[in-house]
């Protein structure tokens, strides 16, 4: 899906926990997730917490939009 | 006579410790053969035997990569096999991964002969089939007794030392190695026979298959992102409660379009998730951990970025085919484009 989209010239950061996976698919730009439960945020942490690290998780995901990359790259 | 030891990996459904409920379980090894391991023992004949099985959860797999391999390598190291036997996976991703993983810690690091089964689609198989060999199966565990010879046979090879045959003999995942060989023809006999067939419309096969690169090069970056419109996409199942469209939980066949327009957050009143493929129940309680409206919502609010799309893209990435996910991505792109859609998030589970 994420090649599907970024052939038409889109920018596209996948937010993905298994990150090899992404790799393997061929995704160019990824943030890796917290847990496949639960993406973007640590529901074990409480709902407050978890906003904040989706918040910056979002944030970072804007950012990797922003960057120019020439081959796959994590942002950690 | 000795008997052969083989150690034999499971995940936590195979190895009968539950479903999704229970993906994070850690590993853990017990004596003898557990599930699958009987089929392949009984395949294996009496020369052969499963002196234990390491079990351990996908997700605590997936999101433990290196505490898992070491406690696993550890627990390996003991029973000293002569084989190390991974899955099958079928078309389990997380599992497949692991699988690959694992076997690939143990040979480098023990030093010990490892095999793995996975079906072609499986993220694993591109992963590791460079560096394992993977033995094809079907999609799912129905076609396990189908595996069985295969697997037992390479198990067998291994074992013992015998020579591996090529991957289209032994039935396992083509691993892109050369091996130098006598042909009976020489070249240009085989070049005139290629071509006349060729020239009939006749199937034939080259001497030196091109690779696949399925890669695409990495868009442009967004310029001024105050004025960039963000559209979010899923393949965690997200879906308006009651699932309209039908998205099927497992090998999803479509995606849906949903409009997040007025809203300020997901509320599970109006969302779930049909996922087939993780343990739901934290997404249900908030389906921002995938759609992660509410924080974008204030971020769009504070200017961070120009506008959200009014609608999300959504359908089930679990045991989905390829040639759908990229007919789906095809589809969505054309979309967001029309819409002016600057950038795309995309969230998996």
């Amino acid at each position: 899906m994420v090649k599907g989209i970024e052939r038409y010239g889109l920018p596209v950061v996948h937010m993905a926990t298994v990150v090899p996976i992404s790799l393997t698919i061929g995704a160019n730009r990824i943030i890796p997730g917290v847990g496949i439960p639960y993406p973007l945020g640590d529901p074990t942490q409480g709902e407050v917490d978890s906003k904040k690290i989706r918040k910056s998780m979002v944030r970072r995901a804007l950012k990797a939009l922003q960057t120019p990359v020439e081959e796959q790259t994590v942002f950690e | 006579m000795a008997k052969y030891k083989i150690v034999h990996y499971l995940n936590q459904f195979f190895g009968g410790i539950g479903g999704e409920d229970k993906a994070d379980y850690k590993p853990a090894i017990q004596e003898g053969k557990v599930g699958p391991g009987l089929a392949l023992s009984a395949a294996l004949g009496e020369d052969y035997e499963i002196v234990a099985t390491v079990i351990c959860g996908d997700n605590y797999f997936g999101e433990n990569l290196d505490e898992a391999t070491d406690a696993i390598i550890e627990m390996v190291k003991g029973y000293a096999p002569d084989v190390f036997v991974a899955g099958p996976a079928f078309n389990a991703g997380r599992y497949g991964v692991a699988c690959g993983t694992i076997c690939k810690a143990v040979e480098e690091r023990l030093g010990i002969p490892v095999i793995t089964a996975e079906y072609e689609e499986n993220p694993g198989v591109d992963m590791f089939r460079k560096d394992l060999i993977i033995v094809k199966t079907g999609d799912s565990a129905a076609t396990l007794r189908k595996s069985m010879p295969n697997l037992a046979a390479l198990v067998k090879k291994l074992a013992t030392g015998a020579e591996v045959l090529g991957p289209e003999e032994e039935g396992y995942h083509e691993r892109g190695i050369r091996v130098n060989y006598f042909a009976e023809e020489r070249g240009s006999e085989r070049a005139i026979q290629m071509l006349v067939k060729k020239m009939k419309g006749e199937e034939f096969d080259t001497d030196l298959p091109m690779p696949k690169f399925d890669r695409v090069d990495p868009a442009a970056p967004i310029a001024d992102i105050t004025k960039a419109k963000i559209a979010l996409v899923t393949s965690g199942g997200i879906v308006p409660q009651g699932n309209p469209d039908h998205i099927e939980s497992s090998n999803a066949t479509k995606f849906g379009v949903y409009s997040i327009e007025g809203m300020d957050e997901m509320s599970p009143d109006d969302f779930t998730t049909i996922h087939g493929g993780y343990d739901r129940q934290f997404v249900m309680k908030n389906p921002n951990l995938v759609i992660p409206l509410d924080v974008m919502r204030e971020m769009e609010k504070d200017g961070e970025f120009g506008e959200l799309a009014n609608y999300f893209c959504s359908t089930t990435g679990t045991g989905t085919a390829t040639g759908s996910a990229a007919k789906f991505g095809d589809a969505i792109g054309k979309k967001l484009v029309e819409n002016h859609v600057d950038g795309v998030i995309l969230v998996s589970t």
